[in-house]
């Protein structure tokens, strides 16, 4: 389990960051390596060139405005987990970034490696899903914005094009009545998870946003409180099921057993979510 | 810990190189071409290279046994995926896997045998096309069978455990050496038995033995998975040979997890008939072990199948038996012997057979456990399967575990819903474990390895110290500490000057190793006959020192103590050596070093026992399995240390958790382990695995010194039968049941969604 030879760089900046890439055909970037490093042990990955992001100022920038908080993408869990920087979700991504894997993952592994990584399982992209942010994506041309929905596009799959990069997220800033519940099922501590419901809703901002993870693709969002839970007030119990199943069996996930879990999972993000 | 441990990744030599190995991608078929591009052909070696070296044949005189060729680098065929086809070498392991990745294998893949049920009887295709069928080994036995089959209650039941891998700490890994001054290979292995391994490495080479040392340094946990001679270990000796240079090898976790997933796996067709009140009569089962290919060195292929037919009665008795069991050989790894070996298994599948006839009869299940228990009167007992029970009170431990475990509480706790909407169930595991057993059961088994007489070597130092030079080989199991404890006890010597030799053949008498919970009877047994061998020397010594009669002299404290003085061994150690002038005439010329065998009479094995009670919440609705007590009550006879006697417990739980819970290695119908790093292959974690709360019994062993019985592998054999009954307890309402291991959340969710449907 030793990687391919391969040239590493460590460029001080995204212009730089990206000629490197463009540069040479078989390069990757590597900011924290938690998932990539393996990958490369096990030669899943073999890249002529790994450009280590790290050093970039940029891509460790966090700034909040009226509206977002903008998150670079080297940003690791640890500094969301500690509070570091600054929060605009009334603590949702704190308490989501603790429950990443294990500390020492949380310690390297970085907001933006893990949603350009797109692992079905992984935490932040069903969570910004749920919460509308948008991916901020850098190339020589300029930048771009995609809802973090729509940026994933499935297993290990993005939107992301050869000559770009994430640069980092843009989390919406909730107002003090946003509420939001996350249940994720996991088999022991620290794994992946198998099964992921998330819900917010920000009655002010006219957001009710469903998501289930972990469903072997991208993160399944349901944006509709019509169909979610009809005319009622949201709630576990009002919670459409059939309409969750029925966006279950669109996305491919179609095993009944399944479909079960993960509406099992939702139900109790809402519940958490309208019981605080 | 304080990282200055050795292990065999650590050892550094000049010249040194390393291997990785090409493995075969695909389960079963013929090798038509192995290439490696030109400017690497000379650092590849595979099957036609190896001139002069011989497969490994693992054989039994057991009748119908067909034995299995393994060639180190498989010659014709390759018959399980990760099976080593080229040897790479190159000065890092880096660039060793550089060019295994640039070598090209034309195999002609052949239907793979992936299900060991279809493997005997309707096989796609032949592990071994000169056997005929895919069968290593087939055994039955029957007595008064046909008694039980008016029985009023009759519960069937197919049962399950599925493949895992153990995972010691550290993986397997080996570095050799040949010594052109002495003629000496020496190989350097993370292996449990290092004599064994000499042994069956002189013979695959063709070396005499004294050409050969093996020594295991530091090994970072065995269970198992170290106690075979590698064809990995054969490999790189030969290339060190060869080449001249050190060599070595280290398994990586890949390799561990696809090439080594060979433990556990056995079916069972079971049927327990009993009276209405819940009473056992009789057992009736058809047992089959997925053997994989091979079957490795010593021993491995039949080992698990063979046994389940005599130990399945478990710590019961019973009139009526019949078992018939098939060794079956598919494109898998060769199944090893891991910790609990087949008592897990049976362990399992009687448990949950006795739980189901205490819901068609209507009793607790301790009750229907407590009606067929051998009782303590009837021991030293002989069993249905003639198994000789040496001592215990095993009602006693079921007794004290169900009132630990809290039955009647939990009884009324389950008629209220639980805030949370979780069930709870309680379930109930007892087992015997017979450990140490020696030359009288095994040479029946006509294997090219049978316990003797355990050596332990004693030997005095100048300054007073003692050595202790032992076979067996201590990887986690403490026998540095515990060894030397039982020196203490016979000569008084403070632990702190005793010193435990093991893991070198050149240093320590000739073993069998570590394996089958054998260390601290055996060895500790042969430490206690040498140690009492000097003693009776020095006393000799000593009494003419002091002037006073043989009988009047006893050896304690580190001294010779007569009736009017004493004399420290370090005296009488030092007289020898180094002023024999002063040495009275008429001494044992043997001096201040002995080493005697040992081995109990009789010497069919001690057996430790215990009562395993778990509590366990089940979510109905995601299918999670959480712990919330468990008990433990065990007999280990007299415990040398009773922290390390818990330790192995709490270890072997926790292993035995992995098997109820978590650890599978699934394949596919191609005979592709599907499961290959550990986000995979789920092991349990500290946060998976609870305190235990134990209870001690003694009970000492008629037949062994002070009385001990073997421990170490009891841990790991209840909770997967402890903890599937107390999940099927908490699924009674739905009329679920769990009959197989592990219970994920999905198998959960199948059974109660199957017993929706019947309903």
């Amino acid at each position: 389990m030793k990687p391919v030879p391969f040239d590493y760089a460590r460029p001080g900046d995204v212009g730089s960051a990206l000629k490197l890439a463009g540069d040479r055909g078989a390069a990757k970037f590597i900011a924290g390596g938690q998932s990539l490093g393996p990958m490369l042990n096990l030669r899943l990955v073999q890249p002529q060139l790994l450009i280590d992001i790290t050093a970039i100022d940029d891509l460790k920038r966090v700034e909040a405005g009226k509206d977002t908080l903008f998150i670079g993408s080297c940003i690791t869990h640890a500094d969301i987990e500690d509070r570091r920087i600054p929060d605009v979700t009334n603590g949702v991504l704190p308490s989501v970034a603790a429950g990443i894997a294990y500390r020492a993952v949380r310690n390297r592994g970085t907001i933006g490696g893990s949603i350009a990584h797109a692992d079905p399982a992984a935490d932040w992209i069903s969570v910004l899903s749920a919460l509308g942010a948008q991916a901020v994506i850098r190339s020589a041309g300029g930048t771009r914005r995609l809802a973090v929905a729509e940026f994933i596009i499935g297993v290990f799959q993005t939107q992301l094009d050869d000559g770009e990069i994430l640069t980092g997220v843009e989390v919406p800033r909730h107002s003090p009545v946003s509420r939001w519940g996350y249940y994720k099922l996991c088999r022991k501590t620290g794994e992946f998870a198998h099964a992921i419901g998330a819900y917010h809703d920000d009655r002010d901002r006219n957001v009710c946003r469903a998501v289930i993870g972990a469903a072997g693709g991208a993160p399944i969002v349901m944006a509709d409180k019509r169909r979610l839970f009809g005319d009622k007030e949201p709630a576990a119990s009002a919670l459409d099921e059939t309409y969750v199943r029925h966006a279950m069996t669109a996305a491919g996930l179609g095993d009944v057993i399944e479909q079960t879990v993960r509406v099992a999972a939702l139900r109790r993000a809402v519940a958490q979510a309208v019981a605080a | 810990m304080r990282g200055r441990g050795q292990f065999v990744g650590d050892l550094r030599f000049a010249g040194m190189q390393d291997v990785a190995f090409v493995r075969s991608p695909i389960a079963h078929g013929h090798i038509k071409a192995v290439e490696a591009p030109d400017k690497y052909r000379t650092f590849v070696f595979s099957a036609a290279d190896l001139s002069g070296v011989k497969p490994i044949r693992a054989v039994s005189a057991l009748r119908g046994f067909k034995p299995s060729v393994q060639h180190c680098l498989a010659a014709d065929k390759v018959r399980f995926v990760g099976e080593p086809v080229a040897m790479c070498v190159a000065p890092t392991r880096a660039v060793a896997e550089d060019i295994a990745a640039s070598v090209a294998l034309n195999i002609e893949e052949l239907p793979a045998i992936h299900d060991m049920l279809a493997a005997r009887t309707s096989p796609p295709a032949l592990v071994h096309e000169q056997w005929g069928d895919n069968v290593f080994l087939e055994t039955f036995v029957d007595t008064n069978f046909e008694k039980a089959l008016n029985a009023p209650i009759r519960v069937t039941r197919q049962i399950k455990t599925s493949r895992q891998c153990m995972a010691p700490i550290e993986g397997r890994g080996a570095v050799a050496l040949w010594d052109t001054r002495l003629e000496q290979l020496t190989l350097y292995s993370a292996c449990q038995m290092p004599h064994i391994v000499r042994t069956g490495l002189a013979e695959c080479l063709g070396l005499d033995e004294a050409q050969v040392r093996v020594i295991a340094p530091d090994v970072g946990g065995g269970f198992g998975y170290k106690g075979i001679l590698l064809t990995e270990e054969v490999c790189i000796s030969w290339l060190a040979m060869k080449r001249g240079h050190p060599v070595r090898w280290l398994e990586d976790r890949r390799e561990h997890l696809t090439a080594g997933a060979n433990c556990r796996e056995h079916y069972y067709s079971i049927t327990g008939y009993a009276d209405r009140d819940g009473t056992l009569l009789g057992i009736d089962c058809e047992a089959v072990v997925d053997s994989g290919a091979y079957s490795s060195y010593p021993f491995s292929a039949c080992l698990e199948a063979a046994q389940i037919a005599s130990i399945l009665p478990g710590p019961y008795d019973f009139p009526s038996y019949r078992c018939r069991t098939w060794s079956v050989a598919t494109n898998k790894c060769p199944i090893l012997p891991y910790r609990g070996v087949a008592r897990t298994g049976v362990c399992f599948a009687i448990e949950l057979v006795l739980d189901a006839i205490a819901r068609e009869a209507g009793v607790e299940p301790h009750v229907v456990r407590n009606k067929i228990l051998v009782k303590p009167e009837q021991m030293p007992f002989t069993n249905i399967t003639k198994k000789w029970f040496d001592s215990g009170d095993y009602p006693e431990a079921l007794r004290r575990a169900v009132d630990a475990i809290g039955i009647d509480k939990v009884r009324a706790r389950q008629k209220k819903c639980e805030a949370d909407g979780r069930l709870i169930g309680v379930g109930l595991a007892i087992y015997c474990e017979q450990s140490s057993h020696g030359t009288s059961v095994y040479h029946g088994w006509g294997i090219p390895m049978v316990p003797g007489f355990e050596q332990a070597t004693a030997r005095l130092t100048p300054d007073g110290g003692l050595e202790l030079r032992v076979g067996v080989h201590s990887h986690g199991q403490g026998l540095e500490t515990t060894l030397a404890q039982v020196a203490h006890e016979i000569l008084g010597i403070d632990v702190a000057k005793i010193k435990v030799v093991h893991g070198d053949t050149a240093m320590t008498p000739y073993s069998t190793g570590t394996w089958g919970s054998r260390c601290m009877v055996m060895a500790g047994g042969a430490v206690s006959v040498a140690c009492k061998e000097i003693a009776s020397r020095a006393a000799k010594i000593g009494a003419q020192f002091l002037q006073a009669e043989a009988k009047d002299i006893v050896v304690k404290g580190g001294a010779v103590v007569g009736p009017n003085g004493s004399v420290p061994l370090s005296e009488i150690a030092r007289t020898w050596y180094l002023k024999p002038q002063n040495l009275p005439p008429g001494v044992d010329m043997g001096g201040m070093e002995a080493t005697i065998g040992y081995r109990p009479a009789p010497d069919t094995g001690t057996f430790s026992y215990a009562a395993h009670a778990a509590l366990v919440a089940v979510d109905s609705e995601v299918g999670d399995v959480e712990i919330l007590d468990y008990v433990i009550v065990e007999d280990g006879g007299k415990l040398v240390n009773p922290m390390i006697v818990d330790g192995q417990i709490f270890g072997g739980l926790a292993q035995g958790i992995g098997t109820a819970l978590y650890e599978e290695m699934p394949f596919d119908a191609a005979g592709q382990p599907l499961a290959s790093t550990f986000a995979d292959y789920l092991l349990p974690g500290p946060t998976e695995v609870p305190t235990p709360r134990v209870g001690h019994m003694e009970t000492l062993a008629p037949h062994t010194e002070f009385g001990v019985k073997g421990i170490g592998e009891g841990g790991a054999i209840a909770p997967p039968a402890a903890i599937t009954n107390a999940v099927n307890d908490a699924l009674r309402s739905f009329g679920a049941e769990l009959l197989i291991s592990p219970i994920t959340p999905r198998r959960v969710l199948e059974a109660i969604a199957a017993a929706r449907g019947a309903a």
